[in-house]
């Protein structure tokens, strides 16, 4: 792997409850980490090849984490999601250069398919600072009970030098959706949106 | 807190009262300016801002079924809002990124936040023209000072790269428990020194939203 990964982590969040009620099945999200060094610390390159090429890893790598850690098969993921928090000693757009070109892709092959747009959030931060990864369905970005997004971070990352990779993949929606909108049961899935 | 307290007992100003159901106790306006970040110097500079309105939430400590009352009451505060957000950042004509997000108090739902859907990004649209593109969001439930990052996407084709950005918006005092914070965030610029590639602003069809 061109990422050279400190560590990884991943979470799977079950919801058995929320305002008081169950919802008809436990709701679950996972987001799975990775903490890796950013090979542009500390200096302005104008090129961010190396980023984008481990951006393209850890989309496949984060991406069957979650799956795996849910149980489902990746066709049975819903929604997903990606964050990036660059360390101290980096750039903001180094976290656009991981999460854009290239990571998409084969995120998409790990949840099978997924023509939406895949929502994302960025930032700078020091160790224990922790990102709202944002939550979107997987094939038709206007599905409204699949708006949601899940924290992400580690008390001891990232460091000034590392940059830490945030990838999120559900099995379901939010635990009572009830505002309107797109249902699932309405999707086309052909453009992304509707 | 103390959970049998209820919205008819919330008194506020003029300012803040957006009918029954709508109380705010606070609105924080924020607007960062970024002139550098250890490279050239940032050509123009990007500004970044968000407002936030802090309301009592009229459905906490109960589970209530049909929330739609409330989306439709937040929408002259989302309008109201976006408005006030445009003013401070120097006008609609300089508004080219979007987003939105809402972080519920403890003896909420996190459906409460759902709710912003709507209200939260017509009131944008509504101002801000051409805007195809779908408002980026995110959500949660939390306690006071909870930091809440609200994503940033061009305004009217999701996949234009340069603007895909993030704020993130926190008040020490709030959400309180029977409370919910609802935000709108803009952009006057791309990321400062964008170079990721993809669809460029300049190369917008401007269609459907997404290219």
């Amino acid at each position: 792997m061109k990422a050279k990964i400190r560590k990884t982590q991943v979470v799977v969040e079950t919801t058995h409850s929320d305002g008081g009620r169950k919802p008809k099945a436990p709701t679950r999200k996972a987001v799975a980490i990775a903490v890796i060094e950013n090979p542009y610390a500390g200096k302005f390159f104008q090129r961010l090849k190396l980023l984008e090429d481990i951006g393209e890893e850890l989309g496949g790598y984060l991406g069957k984490m979650c799956v795996d850690a849910l149980g489902i098969a990746p066709e049975d993921a819903e929604s997903f999601g990606k964050a990036a928090i660059v360390g101290e000693a980096g750039e903001w757009e180094h976290a656009a250069a991981i999460l854009h070109p290239r990571l998409g892709a084969p995120l998409r092959k790990a949840v099978k398919q997924g023509a939406s747009l895949v929502p994302s959030s960025k930032k700078l931060g020091g160790p224990g600072a922790r990102i709202d990864v944002p939550l979107g369905h997987k094939d038709a970005a206007y599905v409204r009970s699949h708006f949601d997004a899940i924290e992400a971070g580690l008390p001891d990352a990232p460091r000034a030098n590392e940059i830490v990779v945030c990838v999120a993949v559900t099995d379901s929606g939010r635990p009572h959706p009830r505002v309107g909108g797109l249902q699932v049961k309405d999707v086309e899935g052909k453009d992304g949106l509707r | 807190m103390d959970d049998s307290r209820s919205i008819r007992d919330i008194q506020t100003s003029a300012a803040g009262d957006f009918g029954e159901l709508v109380k705010v106790r606070k609105f924080v306006v924020h607007v960062e300016e970024t002139l550098h970040e250890f490279g050239p110097p940032a050509d123009p500079p990007q500004l970044k801002g968000y407002i936030a309105a802090v309301t009592a939430n009229p459905y906490a400590g109960q589970y209530v079924e049909d929330l739609m009352p409330l989306m439709a009451a937040l929408k002259p505060l989302g309008l109201s809002m976006a408005q006030r957000l445009i003013d401070a950042m120097g006008g609609v004509d300089k508004i080219v990124a979007y987003g939105k997000s809402a972080l519920v108090g403890e003896n909420g739902e996190l459906e409460h936040a759902a709710l912003w859907h709507e209200p939260g990004g017509y009131g944008m649209r509504e101002l801000i023209q051409p805007s195809k593109a779908i408002v980026p969001s995110t959500k949660k439930v939390g306690g006071p000072g909870r930091p809440l990052d609200v994503p940033l996407a061009h305004v009217n084709a999701a996949y234009v790269r340069s603007h895909f950005d993030c704020i993130e918006c926190s008040i020490p005092d709030a959400p309180r428990a029977d409370e919910i914070v609802w935000v709108q965030a803009m952009a006057t610029g791309p990321r400062i020194y964008d170079r990721a590639g993809g669809l460029a602003a300049s190369d917008v069809q401007g269609e459907d939203g997404l290219r």
